[in-house]
């Protein structure tokens, strides 16, 4: 028996393979979607270069020769050089870890409140869901980025409070879908079925309702990577995220701001690292959505 | 085993049951039977404790229904639903499902009993890792019936077990119940509008109409056609008719 028959055997003999094959058909039909791998190859390239950024930037990222400065692109500083005559590649090459590390600290804060706050509300109703997701509303309700400004403005500008600022604004859309995806099976039969077990609310929400919550929830985060980017460089370009010297993206460009007609690439530069990265995260949310619809997994 | 008395349910302020009482001796079998929205299910529901509100008094097993936990209740009584299409979690293996009960309840074992279980209810244990979408209707309700079990309860409700299946396959979890009652003893509590069921699986049988119990009666008064009450009748002859 090959691999690959073993893991889509239709009787899989334990759990752990049953796993893997589940795990396996999703992969294939990723693989199968141009776009997606794509958008994967863009994550994986700007997870690369953020692991391996002290061996790939050519120069420093916070020290410039001033002799250098506001160089245009040539063989010795692809991307040319900025106003303190710092190599753009290389700033824009450490600031990819400095992104990665916004966009997993949101995700990681964001994803996991907005869906225990949504399926809790969906789940039980009444009265809890009517506090929560008044709560909900008023987050919605107000713009984000004004929000996040607010919140850096009195927390104090920094990367951390830059996090947290945009942690906070991007809740509320996982709660929402969350809940939403619970009120569409909360009365269903199956979960009747556990609670005449004697399971208790907790275990029913964390192991029956979350796990069905779960691939809306992924597949929005991956979508939202973007407007995380963009919000952590919309900080960063009014001064309130990344303070200098750290090469963050949008940082880079308000500084660049100023000769923008004259040195463009100074701009230009972090500019194309940010569509590019969130363009990747894009194509590779349409992709897992299109796969983790549940309507199209039984297709092996 | 089973006593329900003057048994009162109000949705909002829709009274759905009117004083309704019935007995089910140890090992009986008996039927709820009448028509939809006649309130049969809403029995099942109080029994099961999924009801948040009622009036009267209900013991199972001699024991008030709401005295102990609510883990209590679930070794005492279990239910399989009617659509099982819509019982089983669509995420979790056959195995997942069988083994929650057991980890809810902190039984160990659980390979072998979820095994044996396979082979009670009849299904192959190859099934064992599949998804309830690579199943059948009947194995699906096979797996419904075997988490019931899964707990060892004395008492199962059984909320229209067959009504959502092809004919076919209804026989089969007929006699499957049927054989499982025997071997294990069990007390069946049905809800049906079907009386050829009721009279395949049941010993006796009480007939309901909008929320009141219009007669409570052996089977063999079924089978003969000698219902006393005239709603029992005109239920008889529509399903002689067909």
């Amino acid at each position: 028996m090959t691999t690959r028959s073993w893991l889509l055997s239709d009787d899989p003999e334990t759990r752990m393979q049953a796993r893997l094959g589940q795990f396996y058909r999703l992969a294939r039909a990723l693989l199968r979607n141009p776009l997606a791998m794509i958008g994967l190859g863009i994550i994986v390239l700007l997870l690369l270069v953020a692991a391996f950024a002290p061996w790939l930037a050519p120069y420093s990222a916070v020290q410039g020769d001033l002799a250098n400065r506001l160089q245009p692109p040539s063989a010795a500083h692809w991307m040319g050089t900025d106003e303190l005559g710092r190599d753009i590649l290389s700033r824009v090459i450490f600031g990819a870890r400095i992104t990665l590390m916004i966009v997993l600290l949101v995700a990681v804060v964001a994803a996991p409140l907005g869906l225990l706050i949504g399926t809790v509300a969906g789940y039980f109703g009444g009265w809890i869901d009517r506090i929560l997701m008044g709560l909900t509303d008023i987050f919605l309700s107000l713009p984000r980025l004004i929000m996040a400004l607010a919140f850096v403005a009195a927390l104090g500008p920094g990367i951390e409070n830059a996090v947290i600022a945009i942690a906070i604004t991007a809740w509320p859309v996982y709660a929402r879908i969350a809940r939403a995806e619970v009120l569409t099976f909360r009365n269903a039969e199956f979960l009747d079925a556990v609670r005449v077990q004697g399971a208790s609310s907790a275990r029913i929400i964390t192991l029956h309702v979350m796990p069905l919550c779960m691939s809306s929830t992924i597949v929005r985060v991956t979508l939202d990577m973007a407007g995380i980017i963009l919000t952590a460089a919309g900080l960063g370009f009014l001064g309130l995220g990344a303070q200098p010297p750290l090469p963050e993206w949008g940082a880079m460009i308000s500084r660049g701001r100023s000769f923008i007609l004259d040195q463009w690439w100074v701009a230009t530069m972090p500019g194309f690292a940010i569509v590019i990265v969130s363009l990747g995260f894009c194509l590779f949310g349409d992709g897992l959505r299109d796969i983790l619809d549940p309507k199209q997994r039984a297709r092996g | 085993m089973i006593s329900v008395r003057n048994l009162s349910v109000s949705f909002a302020k829709t009274q759905v049951l009117h004083d309704v009482s019935f007995e089910v001796a140890k090992g009986e079998s008996f039927a709820l039977v009448g028509e939809s929205g006649s309130g049969k299910s809403t029995i099942l529901k109080a029994l099961a404790g999924q009801l948040k509100s009622w009036q009267g008094d209900l013991d199972i097993m001699d024991a008030p229904q709401g005295a102990g936990s609510k883990r209590d209740l679930a070794r005492k009584v279990q239910m399989v639903f009617q659509d099982p299409y819509g019982s089983l979690h669509p995420r979790r293996t056959i195995d997942d499902t069988l083994g929650e009960p057991l980890a809810i309840h902190g039984i160990p074992d659980r390979d072998r009993r979820v095994l044996d279980m396979l082979d009670a209810v009849g299904l192959s244990r190859r099934f064992r890792f599949r998804l309830p979408h690579q199943l059948s209707g009947g194995q699906r309700q096979r797996v419904a019936i075997a988490r019931a079990l899964m707990l060892d309860p004395p008492v199962l409700l059984l909320d229209e077990p067959t009504s959502a299946l092809d004919v076919s396959v209804q026989a089969e979890i007929l006699n499957l119940l049927k054989a499982l009652r025997e071997e294990k003893g069990l007390t069946f509590l049905l809800v049906t509008h079907d009386l050829p069921v009721v009279s395949f699986l049941c010993d006796r049988l009480a007939i309901l109409r909008a929320g009141r119990i219009e007669e409570t009666t052996d089977v063999a008064d079924l089978r003969s056609g000698q219902l006393s009450s005239a709603y029992g009748q005109e239920l008889f002859r529509r399903s002689v008719d067909g």
